[in-house]
């Protein structure tokens, strides 16, 4: 990268469609597209494997019927919309839960090593929120697990797979911003080889942004160092809405002092949550199925043990998860990541020892609005309208599957049934005509200009102090419970955030695999997705699924059965109806939600 | 050294501005308590933006931050310092026979390039059932200790027939991926990947130095792996020539 400012006569590389980002989303697009003939590339900031996809632990949720012959996607339909509190998209669920076994059976012939059951199927575990019978038959064994490492073998499958292909992948390339044309249609996006430097505009008829999630808005995260929001950032920039951004995940169990995920299987197999006078304190918040209510529930109830004075530890601030009454040959077959984990950050074995967890930010419900086809839309004169040549899918999307509060073993049915639904769907859109006016060198040169502020800056703030302030300002103001007084001052804080975001200095000007670069942009990113997170969070005036009101602890359906649908550029947000309108089943009603 | 004080020695090279690499000291106030090698990385970086290494999950999954740490290769986000320290120093070199694009950043592509050689998905040309494949258990278990690889090259890297010959060995890692298929009971092309791997060097040129286990952060074992592809291609070519008579 020359220090000289970047003009529109960069380099162009035109593909039909580019898949941004290489996790679970964007191969299993990817992979679609690539047995169309279509020339398409995945542009990722990390060689694929290096995604977050790979953290994933306990499985994917779909009723396949292996642990139970007489499972229903339509029981895991119901829970699916009671766990989003009402706010999911009943239309998209329905997608989900429906095509979710294709989809499962599509990764194990591609060759995911899925555990086993003695008959040879599929292993499947309970998970927290999971029923037979719409509620009425007890809990359900849903999640189809590899082990407690289905994300990692998901993700390497579909690497494989796409290697298998000939996927085109721009491997270590970081995307920086979108171009747009003057119909607001999107064209690609301007961004940079991370080895060489070297800035191109990679041009496309189709642009998806599977970028995943941003939990690196807070201090203390299950998410890896690379979820910074990326594309939805960058859509947010491009004047491109987002939905839902006040729902954020919070994982009950995340190990205390490292936020590394435990995933919630350890409480299918049979684990429980402690206070510190070894009380299953969960028996009081949800008598049914104790531990494993939503996560929502089960987060809000450890983090009222702590403030009641029923912490563990010396200073009374986590809680204890205890799996040593499972037995070392339960741990060892079925949870060995969670037992290497323990051992290496909390410095227990979970064979003798409870693991200290605290409810930790996990994932984002909220993302670009999309539809079931992965086109992204924004809102005109109070109706949905396509962004021509914007998709996204996975946790960077807002399809909307989980609403205010997603299930366990959701997010990566979610990856692979919407992936691949995007996938035949640009697939169908260019073989049939569909694409994007090109955009004109203007365009370009106004989406170089972020980076080439960045590259000309001589003074300004420190990448690493701004972030350090900006989590601590979402930890602090926007966690598990939300106070209207609170998040106004939390707002007032970011608007002076926005300042030094706006002005970071970049004293290394290097080209060749400059981090300090690209951790800048990611900062960037981060507060588009945090300054978004808290202005939806202060309009909702009621408690919800993860968003929690201390100023308004009831669920609200007269006022606010509704998505919240943010606009980036006059930064107000409005409400959006949900999609009560399955078409293979009566809709669920919203009820009073209780585990 | 004051005794409240840690000494890194680190490897830089800057592609533009360095002709050659060298090794740089830094002085940084002990932490309070225990840290990953990859937070005094972070620490360091805030310091010095200049410094530049790769990583991603920090908890031991993603393969990104693979170095020589004291002189053996290892996850820099699972390697805690007091496993390390020497004397109060660490040195931090990247991993050891690829090219160096800049400080402990190498360029993997040789390593890559030997793991997509050895064919790494499953092969079955049947047509699939409508649900999954059935698996027994016990075939199942054949996998553990296979799969879990994370593709972090630090076994590769350790090993010296793969400094010699990294575009012909296949190394430790591509070679426990190549047995994960060849014992996979879904897998029907066992004889073609034998096949592909039975010239003098994809696999011979293993000769059991063992660092690859000694290194894994995941605690696999390539050795087993390749000892096992050994016997199959001995086997293999036992039943060639007794089923051709001239045995």
């Amino acid at each position: 990268m020359s220090n000289s400012i970047l003009t529109n006569d960069i380099k162009t590389i035109e593909f039909d469609a580019l898949i941004v980002g290489g996790g679970g989303s964007g191969m299993r697009a990817s992979l679609e597209l690539a047995k169309s003939g279509l020339k398409t590339a995945v542009v990722s900031k990390v060689f694929p494997t290096r995604s977050h996809t790979v953290s994933a632990q306990g499985g994917i949720t779909c009723a396949i019927a292996s642990a139970d012959p007489n499972d229903d996607w339509r029981w895991h339909m119901y829970d699916t919309v009671k766990g989003a509190d009402f706010i999911g998209d009943q239309d998209a669920i329905e997608y989900l839960c429906s095509e979710g076994p294709k989809a499962v059976f599509e990764l194990e012939h591609m060759g995911l090593p899925f555990s086993r059951f003695e008959n040879g199927r599929i292993y499947q575990r309970p998970f927290g929120g999971q029923s037979k019978d719409f509620g009425k038959g007890g809990q359900a064994a849903r999640t189809c697990a590899a082990a407690d490492r289905t994300g990692h073998a998901l993700l390497h499958t579909l690497y494989q797979n796409n290697v298998k292909e000939g996927t085109n992948f721009l491997n270590e390339w970081f995307a920086v911003d979108i171009v747009k044309n003057s119909k607001d249609e999107v064209t690609g996006v301007i961004a940079f080889s991370i080895e060489s430097g070297e800035v191109a505009y990679l041009k496309a008829q189709a642009t998806v942004m599977a970028t995943g999630g941003a939990g690196r808005i807070y201090a203390s995260t299950t998410n890896a160092l690379i979820n910074t929001g990326d594309g939805l950032a960058m859509a947010l920039r491009a004047g491109f809405p987002a939905q839902d951004m006040e729902m954020w995940q919070f994982h009950p169990t995340g190990i205390y002092g490292a936020g590394s995920l435990v995933t919630e299987g350890c409480r299918g197999e049979g684990g429980y949550l402690i206070n510190k006078d070894g009380e299953r304190f969960m028996e009081r918040y949800a008598p049914n199925v104790k531990d494993l209510a939503g996560r929502d529930v089960v987060a809000r109830s450890m983090v009222l043990e702590i403030l009641e004075g029923r912490g563990c530890g010396e200073n009374g601030d986590h809680i204890f998860l205890k799996l040593d009454h499972l037995g070392a040959d339960v741990l060892n077959s079925k949870l060995p990541g969670i037992c290497e984990l323990s051992r290496t950050f909390a410095h227990v074995d979970p064979i003798y020892e409870p693991i200290p967890v605290v409810p930790t930010c996990h994932y984002m419900m909220g993302g670009t609005p999309t539809n079931v086809n992965g086109q992204a839309f924004k809102r005109t004169n109070g109706n949905d309208s396509i962004i021509s040549g914007l998709f996204a899918a996975g946790e960077a999307a807002c399809v909307s599957v989980h609403g205010a509060n997603r299930l366990g073993g959701n997010s990566l049915l979610d990856l692979v049934v919407f992936g691949r639904a995007t996938g035949m769907h640009i697939q169908e859109e260019l073989k049939s005509g569909g694409g994007v006016e090109s955009s004109s060198k203007d365009d370009i040169n106004s989406s170089l200009e972020r980076l080439n502020k960045l590259n000309e800056s001589t003074s300004g703030h420190d990448t690493a102090s701004v972030k350090r302030e900006l989590q601590e300002c979402m930890q602090n103001y926007f966690g598990v419970f939300r106070r209207g007084d609170f998040m106004e001052k939390g707002l007032n804080e970011l608007s002076e955030i926005r300042e030094k975001v706006n002005n970071l200095h970049l004293k290394d000007k290097s080209s060749a695999f400059n981090t300090s670069r690209v951790e800048a942009i990611e900062l960037q990113n981060l507060f588009e997705v945090a300054e978004a997170t808290a202005i939806s969070a202060f309009e909702r005036n009621e408690s919800r699924g993860a968003h929690a009101r201390d100023d308004f602890p009831d669920r609200d359906d007269e006022n606010w059965l509704c998505h919240s649908f943010y606009d980036p550029v006059d930064k107000k947000v409005s409400k959006r109806e949900v999609n009560f309108a399955p078409t293979k089943v009566d809709a669920f009603p919203p009820i009073v939600r209780t585990y | 050294m004051s005794g409240n004080q840690l000494e890194v020695s680190m490897y830089r090279y800057n592609p533009e501005q360095d002709k050659f690499p060298y090794m740089k000291k830094y002085k940084i106030d002990k932490p309070a308590r225990d840290i990953m090698v990859l937070d005094l990385l972070h620490l360091l970086k805030e310091e010095d933006e200049s410094i530049s290494y790769r990583r991603s999950c920090r908890e031991g999954v993603c393969g990104s931050d693979g170095m020589n740490i004291n002189g053996k290769n290892g996850l820099a986000c699972i390697t805690p310092i007091s496993s390390v320290l020497k004397k109060d120093k660490i040195e931090l070199r990247p991993l050891p026979g690829l090219p160096v694009i800049r400080d402990l950043v190498v360029d993997m592509t040789e390593f890559y390039a030997q793991y997509e050689k050895i064919k790494p998905f499953l092969q079955n040309n049947t047509t699939a059932p409508e649900q999954e494949r059935l698996q027994s258990p016990e075939d199942r278990d054949k996998l553990d200790g296979l799969y879990e690889c994370i593709l972090c090259a630090c076994c590769s890297t350790s090993c010296p027939s793969f400094w010699w010959n990294p575009d012909k060995f296949v190394g430790p890692a591509a070679l426990l991926q190549a047995y994960r298929f060849i014992a996979d009971s879904r897998d029907l092309e066992t004889v073609e990947r034998l096949d592909e791997l039975s010239d003098p060097f994809s696999v011979y040129r293993c000769h059991g130095i063992m660092n690859c286990v000694s290194v894994c952060p995941k605690g696999l074992n390539p050795n087993k792996a390749i000892g096992e592809i050994k016997s199959m291609l001995l086997k293999s070519k036992k039943n060639i020539i007794t089923s051709d008579g001239t045995n």
